[in-house]
């Protein structure tokens, strides 16, 4: 594996603790741009870097901080810490043993921003991490890395960390921010976008933890640097994580652009009991499902390879399934899942999710006719472009994409039944 | 076509719309529908229910250099959008190609409604809603024929699930569109009821006790597009294809709601045409498309069992029934004997009619029409009231609005609505009260000022605009001085006075103070300029136009000259005490109402009128405009319209009045009346087409209220006779009372045309004396449980609550909750046990 930037302290014992993260060279790089670099510049670095943001969508962190409305103050930065993607469990491990690295990211974001206001959006779950975070950031302000007035400049910055309540939907940048408000978690019309009416309506950068963790090496080291690992258009690392049907699951953080056969077999140590490879879900639930073949397994896990491939590197969560896996079961369950999550808000995600996972449990209970696959299809893809936010589409691909690249999976139970 | 606007086509036809106009206004303003559940015109689009997709092109841009892509032909390279989108949330654009009937667009919009279908009992046989209902109609248009949806797989939920006493949910029929939640969060600010948990299992609940606490409830059933809220008294009452309707307007305040009055035949042989429920009718001048859950759920006194049906006469000391000709003669004998004169009492509830008609025959007996009424000003409002053209809905930046001493939000629901509205489109708002009241936190100024002494706070806010030297006494404080300096840079300013913590001359004074304060900066004889009364009653204002006013010396001062009394549509003894009195002994007493009042009880004879439901007429709104009512329903045998009543006993006495129809008495009123000089009915019944368009085939599109086929109304114009009258100074508060007692307003009271709708009885004010925690201190009240007021020799014991709002020096009580007492008045209090 190459040297971790997000996942040092695999590299470095104890680096959730304060001495020894400044040891490690921990704060120079807020501190300095504090002291000598302009907001500008410090964007202008994010921006040369490459850096995308890493909760799924992939968009450059550096172009989205640069759409902050002019001359509106007061803004926010909100790292969103909902990590709710089935598969995903790269944030917790980066909060709870790197916690300070990312608590820089967010301060240097926060500078690039010229927010003096940042939020921690935890899932409800993460209650007791957020009580460690709550002491780190107190520990930061007793040793002058946050509060007021830093390094002797005028620039100030408070951290807080709010716990959302349970919900899937409220990792989506705008119903994050309305549950920040107190308001149901639903995602918002777009445009405006956060950057534009955020947070109570103002300016906002909503960042995941990843992204953010990524900042201090960038800035103590140079776009140059991070640009020369990964590929052109997906510069950098990635934490993948690891799970389902492989020997070592776990996170693993490779440069974007290694192969799923790097990942899964050399990281991951293959499938157990020496049975095959299936399928691959490369983003969780939310990106189409993708069949083990060859040109996948050679394939890079980068955001421009896996669009190619008909699906989406999201978050990285990558869930391998072995050949005893029928593709209609795991599509069921993935279907109960955004039934159970989606927000209401639209028609579509709200009736459709819930139509698929009725046809979905007729097929899985041996109920459903050979016509209920094409009626499922046909509700799937009818929720298809459609929607308020992504989350039905997610629901949809999932099973239209199961339905096309393993469609033999679900004429098994609905020709054979129980 | 102008060319500041955006260009585009929509289904091939050009349109030119303004620019940051939605989509799907657009295409409607061309007469092309787009399907819509979650929008309204009246609310912030959401993008919701997705039922208004459509295909949208746009001219294509060259990445490199931005400039349009054009064909061999020089025309441009419209690029069509992979994905459908939603008319209800994006702005026009220019150059933009709209497909809404594309197969894609329509095979998008059916996948929509079969979606919203698979959770949808359609229960529509037993539905309020079938036959008006949105989802019902665009599931015709828009849906597939046959669902594939297995219907065993249906979800079952509460069907009767009171939101509150007046407001039925029915949760298997929403569609979560939300369009109830936003109306009470932003149209209504009462943010009440809201949606709770996810996904299917949304439903919307109330956060208010009692529940749907909002004066403003009914309207969110006219705005819901399936039949999920209904109204407590109408839900199975009805189908709505059974209704007939006819045109009203509201009796219940000033504003002049217009109404639509759905009716059918009660159930069962021989049923009487009924009052099912009433609607709002489209005015965007004056209620847009809502009303008050007053004018909505208040009307069932019209239907009461206690209504008089017969005249009575009274025989050997008690009322006995009579026939008409024997009770019109008997009251004819009285009212014509010679004596000590003849004194004529008059509500404002009266039509203008009735009102011409009684001030004639009154008059022409040489007696005196007096108005049943503490509230002064009319005269001042037909010199210097709002112009022509006149609209709250237009308000916006630059323009100033004046509330004086009144609580719009209990006093007048839909001016308070509209003036809140207007400040949020950026009218400034100027609040003058003694107390905190719901309209302070829309305002950008708030005078506050020692109860009863709204005149003195006036006039030194006259003073700081005129910079009048007569006024240099009422010195003005900041706040009053900011305040003065908004009015001085108003575009227009409309004021709003009403008579909280005054009496009669006290309201006098203040109605010169406020038309001063219009006519000092010229703001007069334009539209949205110039003064508006908050009147207790409907047509306080037409009963001043017809040349009726209160008696300025209170009515026991006339009554003491013992003159013949004939009492209509007023119940003074209820109102005070000393008046039951006087009238007790009064021989040949004549009084007209809907109900045996207490002051009815009094009379000799008692001739029983119609409701507001059952007969013709006009009211005169606060803004001056004159609006027909219709007659809905027949009245119950036995009764006859005021206007006939009056005109019969004329004729009886030798006086000539119009006794044909409410329409003829009119002509005489055009006729004589020169502020209503050329107005015919016909005129008053004059409509144009409103935006945005509501009910039948709109219905899906603004709801259920009903667009308007029967009348705008006209506004009147203002007729100054020179300039206001001089202002009058502040009277002092009299010492010697412990507190001002302050009789204050409360939407829904204890008065007979709110107390027999029965559904609002949880809901009715109470009697209670409110006072401020000083005050309770320095009295000996903390820890007492009642407190016992005593004043002009009388004497009331209440229960009170002490409250941080009321000012010090007052004692807060609802009016028509108990206490007769209709003026602020110096009381002594002592704490008292229960």
């Amino acid at each position: 594996m190459a040297e971790p930037i997000v996942l040092r302290h695999r590299a470095l014992p104890e680096l959730d603790r304060l001495d020894v993260y400044r040891q490690n060279g921990g704060f120079r790089a807020f501190e300095k741009a504090v002291r000598s670099q302009s907001p500008a510049e410090v964007i202008q670095i994010v921006k040369d870097s490459g850096l995308r943001g890493r909760g799924g969508a992939g968009f450059p962190t550096g172009v989205k901080w640069s759409f902050l409305t002019p001359g509106v103050f007061p803004r926010y930065v909100v790292a969103n810490a909902d990590e709710s993607e089935p598969g995903t469990f790269k944030d917790r491990e980066i909060m709870e043993r790197n916690p300070f690295q990312f608590l820089e990211g967010i301060a240097i974001c926060a500078y690039a921003a010229q927010a003096n206001v940042a939020y921690i959006y935890c899932r409800g779950e993460f209650w007791d991490l957020t009580g460690e975070l709550d002491r780190k950031i107190a520990e930061l302000e007793r040793a002058g890395l946050l509060g007021d007035r830093l390094f002797g400049t005028n620039y100030s910055l408070r951290i807080h960390t709010h716990l959302g309540a349970g919900a899937y939907i409220c990792g989506e940048e705008t119903a994050l921010l309305e549950s920040m408000e107190g308001k149901l978690g639903q995602p918002r019309l777009r445009p405006p976008f956060p950057a534009a009416e955020g947070l109570y309506g103002k300016p906002t950068v909503v960042n995941n933890v990843e992204t953010l963790t990524n900042l201090p090496p960038i800035l103590e080291r140079g776009a140059q640097w991070y640009r020369s690992m990964g590929t052109k258009q997906s510069p950098g690392t990635k934490v993948f994580s690891l799970s389902g049907h492989v020997e070592r699951p776990g996170n693993f953080e490779l440069p974007l652009g290694a192969t799923f056969r790097e990942l899964i077999f050399e990281h991951g140590g293959g499938i157990p009991g020496g049975k095959a490879i299936k399928a691959i879900l490369p983003a969780g639930a939310s990106a189409p499902i993708l069949p083990a073949a060859d040109d996948v397994l050679n394939s890079g896990m980068d955001y421009e390879s896996l669009a190619a491939l008909g699906s989406a590197l999201g978050s990285a969560s990558i869930i391998v399934l072995d050949e005893t896996v029928n593709i209609a079961w795991a599509e069921a369950k993935i279907t109960d899942f955004f039934e159970h999550e989606s927000c209401g808000k639209c028609t579509p995600c709200r009736e459709g999710t819930y139509w698929m996972k009725h046809i979905l449990g007729r097929l899985i209970g041996g109920e459903a006719r050979s016509a209920d696959i094409e009626l499922l299809r046909s509700v799937g893809s009818g929720i298809r472009g459609k929607c308020l936010c992504a989350l039905g589409d997610f629901a949809a691909l999932a099973v239209t994409s199961g339905i096309e690249r393993f469609g033999t999976d679900f004429e098994i139970y609905a020709v054979n039944g129980r | 076509m102008s060319s500041d606007g955006v260009r585009l086509t929509i289904e091939g036809m050009e349109v030119n719309s303004a620019s940051g106009t939605l989509l799907v206004d657009a295409a409607k303003r061309m007469g092309i529908d787009i399907p819509v559940f979650c929008y309204h015109p009246k609310l912030k689009p959401v993008g919701m229910c997705r039922m208004c997709l459509v295909e949208i092109g746009r001219p294509a841009r060259d990445r490199a250099t931005g400039q349009p892509v054009l064909t061999e032909q020089g025309a441009p390279v419209i690029q069509f959008g992979a994905n459908l989108e939603t008319a209800c949330t994006t702005q026009v654009g220019e150059g933009w190609q709209v497909r809404v009937f594309s197969g894609k667009a329509i095979e998008g919009r059916k996948a929509i409604v079969e979606y919203l279908l698979t959770s949808h009992p359609l229960d529509c046989p037993i539905c309020d809603k079938g036959g008006e209902c949105p989802l019902q109609n665009l599931t015709m248009g828009h849906g597939p024929g046959l669902s594939r949806f297995l219907f065993d797989e249906k979800q079952h939920l509460a069907k009767h699930l009171p939101l509150g006493e007046l407001i039925y949910l029915d949760r298997e029929r929403c569609i979560q569109c939300a369009r109830c939640t936003r109306f009470q969060d932003e149209v209504a600010d009462d943010p009440v009821i809201g949606l709770s948990q996810r996904g299917r299992r949304l439903e919307i609940v109330t956060y208010s006790e009692p529940g749907f606490d909002s004066y403003f409830s009914g309207n969110s059933t006219d705005i819901c597009p399936v039949g999920a809220l209904t109204t407590a008294d109408f839900r199975f009452g009805a189908r709505p294809w059974e209704l007939n309707a006819a045109a009203s307007i509201c009796p219940h305040c000033p504003v002049g709601c217009n109404l639509t009055l759905n009716t059918r035949r009660a159930a069962g042989k021989d049923g009487r045409e009924t009052v099912k429920r009433v609607m709002p009718r489209q005015n965007e001048q004056v209620n847009e498309i809502w009303i008050c859950d007053k004018g909505r759920f208040a009307h069932h006194y019209a239907h009461s069992a206690d209504r008089l049906s017969t005249p009575l006469v009274r025989e050997n000391g008690t009322l006995v029934e009579a026939s008409w000709e024997a009770a019109l003669d008997r009251a004819a004998d009285r009212l014509g004997a010679p004596g000590a004169g003849l004194l004529g009492v008059a509500g404002g509830r009266l039509s203008n009619e009735d009102l011409f008609n009684f001030r004639g025959l009154i008059e022409g007996l040489g007696g005196t029409p007096v108005l049943d009424d503490w509230m002064a000003g009319g005269d001042l409002v037909r010199q210097f009231g709002v112009s022509r053209g006149t609209n709250l809905g237009t308000l916006g930046e630059g323009e100033v609005v004046l509330v004086i001493a009144s609580d719009l939000h209990e006093e007048a629901p839909i001016w308070w609505l509209r003036i809140k509205q207007a400040a949020e489109r950026g009218a400034e708002l100027i609040v003058a009260n003694a107390r905190p009241t719901r309209l302070d936190s829309y305002s950008a100024h708030r005078l506050r000022y020692p109860p009863g002494e709204a005149v003195r706070a006036t006039l030194s806010l006259l003073g700081a605009l005129t910079g009048d030297p007569g006024l240099r006494s009422y010195s003005p404080d900041p706040q009053t001085v900011a305040a003065a300096t908004a009015l001085r840079g108003a575009k227009n300013l409309i004021v709003f006075y009403g008579n909280e913590g005054l009496d009669y001359p006290g309201s006098e004074a203040l109605a010169r103070a406020s038309a001063r304060l219009l006519s000092s900066h010229n703001h007069q004889g334009r539209p949205n300029n110039g003064l508006i009364a908050v009147w207790p009653r409907a047509n306080t204002q037409g009963a001043w136009d017809m040349g009726l006013r209160p008696s300025p010396m209170g009515l026991v001062g006339r009554l003491e000259q013992r003159p013949s009394v004939y009492i209509v549509a007023a119940d003074p003894v209820g109102d005070d005490p000393a008046v039951g009195q006087l009238l007790k002994d009064q021989r040949g007493l004549v009084v007209q109402d809907l109900f045996l009042t207490p002051t009815a009880q009094l009379a000799e004879v008692v001739l029983p009128a119609q409701s507001f439901v059952e007969r013709e007429g006009t009211f005169t709104s606060g803004e001056r405009r004159v609006q027909r009512l219709y007659p809905a329903v027949p009245g119950p045998a036995g009764t006859l319209p005021d206007w006939r009543i009056v005109s019969e006993l004329g004729r009886r006495l030798g006086l000539e009045l119009e006794g044909g129809s409410a329409g003829q008495v009119f002509a005489r009123i055009a006729a004589q009346v020169p502020d209503y000089a050329g107005l015919t009915y016909t005129e008053l019944a004059a409509s144009s087409r409103q935006w945005p368009e509501v009910g039948g085939p709109d219905l899906y599109y603004g709801g259920t209220a009903y667009d308007n086929r029967q009348g705008l109304g006209v506004q009147l114009a203002p007729r100054p006779s020179g300039e206001p009258p001089e202002w009058v100074a502040a009277a002092s508060r009299r010492p010697g009372g412990d507190l001002l007692l302050v009789p204050i307003s409360r939407l829904y009271d204890r008065g007979v045309t709110v107390l027999a709708s029965k559904l609002l009885s949880l809901r009715l004010a109470e009697l209670k004396l409110a006072i401020h925690p000083e005050d309770a201190a320095r009295l000996g009240l903390l820890g007492a449980s009642r407190a016992e007021l005593s004043w002009d020799g009388r004497s009331s014991t209440l229960e009170f609550s002490i409250e941080d709002s009321v000012p010090r020096g007052a004692g807060l009580v609802p009016r028509s909750t108990g206490l007769p007492l209709n003026r602020p008045t110096e009381v002594r209090v002592r704490p008292a046990s229960s």
